[in-house]
């Protein structure tokens, strides 16, 4: 099952919440350049799953393995939240996360390509929900990483920028990222989907 | 940059520029310690008696009341989340986040504390030590508070569950900080409970940010 391509795997997972079973059993194989979906219906689990997988949750039992000690140098999580502070600006907020990171790039670019031009030292509060969402996700403009995980990355994303992330998600796994995604919106083709419902994940494909 | 300048950059920014956050402890400290004279007496030789302790307890209450929000607007916002996944240890961003804290709402209590400390009576002699045992103090009254801070950060309301987790370990700054002051008053020699203040700041500072992580990290789900 292992090879170099492998970047995650998952060994019969299984996690409760409240006494209420949210996956059990759930083992896969996630390889570099593969889009993952994660869908269900609200309260299944969706975000809990991304929690563990980025090692925010530790209440879980089974396995969960990473292809390198240090893949948290190569991971990209944005979370439920956007992680934003409205008193800052969207430059400093992405300085921020960026020297937080390690990450590298150009952040004026980065904003740029989120359509956020112009509004770079606004501070965030001035900012709607959509554009506090494109800071967040600015980053994925930035210097590339070997994992994508995202939290319902469309989240208040009017069309236009739902196509470009659509583009971006796709260009991102050509060139070799794992991207794991939450979201009822599928980017493309070739998506790998895992759905998640009364305890049970089925992988579909 | 490196990660702990850039931190510290953005914890500044963030507290300049809500100033409420910044001026509402030094605001508690004064009004607190301007009402002992009103409402017991305003004799110099009863102020005097009252003075290290009330000093104190205000500076305590208020770096206190200062810490509930500590983390709570990170937490809702999600970057606790963006701090625990980061590749960075979370230690330095948090050890960022104290020192700014205490730069902005502790030092001002240190600096305003001779005015104070007049008001109430002390000798002259005496104020260089009022300052320099909170300058010892806070510090260590801001990392411990941020220890109870992160603990309760997941909780709705966790201002009064902080306080019950951090007074208590608030007693032994509080003793050795007013005692220092009380024996300046005497005449007394200072020197062994400043050493004992600095003993209890340099512990907190170097294990302190250490539990704050690992306090955030168990609020987040681990």
């Amino acid at each position: 099952m292992s090879d170099a391509d492998t970047r995650l795997t998952l060994e019969q997972l299984h996690c409760e919440r409240d006494d209420r079973v949210l996956f059990r059993g759930l083992s896969l194989t996630a390889r570099a350049g593969e889009i993952w979906q994660i869908t269900g219906a609200n309260g299944a689990g969706k975000t809990t799953l991304l929690r563990i997988l980025v090692g925010l949750h530790g209440f879980y039992d089974g396995g969960r393995h990473w292809w390198q000690p240090d893949w948290q140098r190569e991971l990209l999580y944005l979370g439920h939240q956007p992680g934003v502070r409205e008193e800052l600006s969207p430059l400093e907020n992405l300085d921020y996360a960026c020297a937080l990171n390690a990450q590298g790039g150009d952040a004026m670019a980065g904003l740029k390509a989120v359509g956020l031009q112009g509004f770079e030292d606004v501070p965030a509060a001035h900012l709607s929900a959509g554009q506090k969402r494109r800071i967040a996700l600015a980053r994925l403009w930035l210097a590339p990483k070997a994992i994508w995980v995202l939290d319902e990355p469309y989240t208040a994303i009017d069309q236009d920028g739902v196509a470009q992330l659509d583009a971006r998600i796709q260009q991102a796994a050509e060139a070799g990222t794992l991207v794991i995604y939450t979201s009822h919106h599928q980017v493309g083709e070739g998506v790998r989907r895992l759905h998640l419902a009364k305890g049970r994940a089925e992988v579909l494909s | 940059m490196s990660a702990f300048g850039a931190a510290l950059k953005r914890e500044l920014l963030v507290l300049w520029r809500s100033p409420a956050e910044m001026i509402n402890p030094l605001f508690f400290f004064v009004m607190v310690i301007s009402l002992f004279p009103l409402a017991i007496s305003p004799k110099p030789e009863v102020l005097a008696v009252i003075a290290p302790g009330v000093l104190w307890v205000a500076a305590l209450l208020a770096v206190m009341l200062s810490l509930d929000g500590l983390f709570r607007r990170d937490q809702e916002s999600g970057v606790l989340e963006l701090l625990l996944t980061a590749p960075v240890m979370a230690v330095v961003p948090v050890t960022a986040k104290l020192l700014a804290h205490w730069l902005l709402t502790g030092l001002p209590l240190v600096l305003v504390s001779p005015v104070l400390a007049h008001m109430l009576q002390l000798p002259n002699a005496v104020l260089g030590t009022v300052m320099l045992s909170l300058l010892l103090g806070t510090p260590a009254l801001t990392i411990i508070g941020a220890i109870g801070a992160a603990l309760t950060v997941g909780l709705n309301r966790g201002g009064i569950l902080l306080a019950v987790l951090v007074l208590p370990l608030y007693i032994p700054v509080l003793i050795f900080g007013a005692g220092v002051i009380r024996a300046a008053a005497e005449g007394g020699a200072v020197n062994g409970i400043l050493a004992i203040l600095g003993a209890l700041l340099a512990l907190t500072a170097s294990l302190g940010p250490l539990a704050v992580s690992a306090g955030l990290k168990i609020s987040s789900g681990n």
